[in-house]
């Protein structure tokens, strides 16, 4: 169970990261802003899960070697187009429904009641994707990203839903991208998001 | 009685907003208002969008989860507000894709403050903390304005500001009560921030001849903005410990505070495209301002 | 399109004007008014209108003055002075 939650918790923690890169630069205002509020919700549900399974979030988040994070080869990567940027939304948002869905039904009550928090949160993102996903269906763009993202979007889940995640987004299961290995993207995130915090002894105040 | 009527002669128009009135988009506007109004407007819309530019590479490296989720939403008012000042000065008559075009090209200005680096988390702090103070202050002075769509979303906008204020207090005061280091940050980014902090609200002609205070669009002159901050700010700075890099400054008997005379000739060298950091971030705007054009094409949205 | 953008406080008070917003569709103008306009829990409430259907009214005519429809149309002071004066006389 902590591995299953350490990993959603890390999956969250990075694509915020990786969302919040957007922050700024998006193809218009309006976007951004709203694509803003994404990414600090998964920092908010990355936070939220750290808390379940530890005192001190922020030691989970920021003080573990590259090899002890669990997040999925999807999320490292950075994707500063917006094509790659909606794919990776869509994906990754389908994929979470099913592994969140399935932490809904938890003996635990306290990962059932968060599970639907999350849930009901990423209701919203959800729709946006959807939103985007339609208007650039059609475009060379977003169809190169998505065959691109989905063997990487097949590994964020366990062998047994991926079938179900096939079935939602209409496209043939292909062979995927499995966790384990740590691309040097995730190093180079990892450099940037710890640097501040390693600068001071650790139980600094920030 | 009629309604109140917005008088159609340059003299009227003057007398009537320098006794506090206000006017919206349908009125009639004297072609030089109009004028000052669009490009004082334009100016602070691409301070906020070029504003976002030093802040946003330290929400990459946040030191707590915390400071990370409120520096990213300081960020994202800060681009909400770019979104605000853009519809106004569309309203005016100048669409958003074309003030967009002239801020990249270095036709339209920006505050000098978004000119500058960013070194280290201190300056997360400092700007948040005082950059956005100083901003503050010219920004509860256009509450008032006479162009009454601007002045509405300086509502807005001032609530959201006063978040920052809050967060970068709270930076500031971690690493001032934390290691020697982190003060060292602190002090460290203070004294490479105070000239342009400095230079911020403009040099100190009178308002009179300020044409933004003649058409009430500010109703504020430079040198009070300058003195409010100084009166603001120079308490809470020096209660912290920290110091203040001007060894002239001094608040008389008269309440006056006295300073060294700012550098007027870097600020009109930085406004005018000449800064540090200028032509970097303009490149860094057009590149994703071009690479991402295909998406508002696909939008169908300029 | 321009959409604008009324938002509520919260239940019981009125809509206000708050902004506008450029998006191509309804969805669309939702998905980021939502943002702009209640992301810190400012508002309860949206409602949100295209520009074209908003019907401006900004003229009337009050050829005649008629001052019994406006506050300032009684002078109530004067008469209410002497009222009072008579008043106190008449029991004093």
């Amino acid at each position: 169970m902590n591995e299953l939650l350490l990993s959603l918790a890390d999956d969250e923690l990075v694509i915020g990261w990786r969302d919040s890169e957007w922050t700024g630069i998006a193809p218009l205002l309006e976007e951004d802003v709203a694509f803003s509020s994404i990414a600090q919700n998964e920092i908010g549900h990355a936070r939220a899960v750290y808390e379940l399974l530890a005192d001190d979030a922020d030691a989970l988040a920021f003080d573990r070697p590259l090899e002890e994070y669990r997040c999925a080869p999807l999320v490292e990567l950075r994707l500063l187009d917006w094509a790659h940027t909606i794919a990776r939304r869509w994906l990754y948002e389908q994929a979470d429904e099913l592994r969140i869905s399935a932490l809904m039904q938890d003996d635990d009550a306290r990962v059932a009641g968060l599970a639907a928090k999350i849930n009901r949160e990423e209701a919203y993102h959800r729709m946006h994707a959807e939103l985007w996903r339609e208007r650039l269906a059609e475009t060379p763009q977003f169809r190169t990203a998505v065959a691109e993202l989905w063997p990487h979007a097949l590994g964020v889940l366990p062998a047994e839903q991926r079938g179900a995640l096939a079935a939602r987004v209409e496209l043939e299961e292909v062979d995927p991208v499995e966790r384990g290995t740590h691309s040097a993207e995730l190093a180079e995130l990892w450099e940037e998001m710890t640097m501040v915090r390693r600068s001071a002894p650790a139980g600094a105040q920030w | 009685m009629a309604a109140v009527e917005v008088p159609r002669s340059e003299q009227a128009f003057l007398e009537y907003v320098q006794a506090g009135g206000q006017v919206e988009t349908t009125d009639w506007l004297p072609d030089d208002y109009r004028a000052k109004l669009v490009k004082f407007i334009e100016m602070h819309g691409n301070s906020e969008l070029m504003g976002v530019l030093p802040e946003r590479e330290w929400i990459l490296r946040a030191p707590t989860l915390q400071r990370k989720l409120a520096l990213t939403a300081k960020v994202q008012d800060e681009v909400g507000h770019a979104q605000l000042i853009y519809r106004v000065v569309e309203d005016l008559g100048k669409p958003r894709a074309r003030c967009l075009d002239d801020l990249i090209s270095g036709t339209s200005k920006f505050h000098n403050v978004f000119h500058y680096p960013t070194k280290t988390w201190g300056d997360v702090g400092v700007i948040a903390w005082l950059v956005d103070a100083a901003a503050i202050i010219s920004q509860k002075a256009l509450l008032k304005c006479s162009y009454a769509p601007y002045a509405r979303i300086m509502k807005k906008i001032c609530w959201e500001e006063s978040f920052h204020i809050l967060h970068g207090r709270d930076v500031i005061l971690a690493m001032v009560t934390g290691t020697p280091e982190q003060f060292g940050l602190v002090q460290e980014a203070l004294d490479r921030w105070w000239g342009p902090l400095m230079q911020f609200h403009g040099n100190p002609i009178p308002a009179d001849d300020d044409p933004m205070f003649r058409w009430r669009i500010k109703s504020q002159g430079n040198e009070e903005a300058r003195q409010q901050f100084l009166d603001g700010y120079v308490p809470q700075i020096l209660e912290l410990g920290l110091t203040v890099p001007d060894p002239k400054l001094r608040k008389r008997d008269d309440g006056v505070w006295e300073y060294t005379e700012p550098d007027w000739d870097e600020l009109k060298s930085v406004v005018t495209g000449h800064g540090p950091r200028t032509a970097e971030r303009l490149a860094f705007r057009r590149r994703f301002i071009e690479q991402e054009q295909w998406v508002r094409d696909a939008l169908l949205v300029a | 399109m321009i959409w604008e953008i009324f938002r509520q406080d919260r239940k019981g008070q009125p809509f206000e004007h708050a902004g506008s917003v450029e998006a191509p569709d309804a969805e669309f103008a939702e998905a980021w008014a939502r943002e702009q306009y209640g992301r810190r829990g400012e508002s309860v409430a949206l409602w949100l209108a295209p520009r074209e259907a908003i019907h401006a009214v900004t003229e009337w005519s009050d050829e005649f003055d008629l001052k019994y429809r406006r506050v300032d149309g009684y002078s109530i002071k004067a008469r209410l002075k002497e009222a009072r004066e008579r008043a106190s006389a008449e029991s004093g």
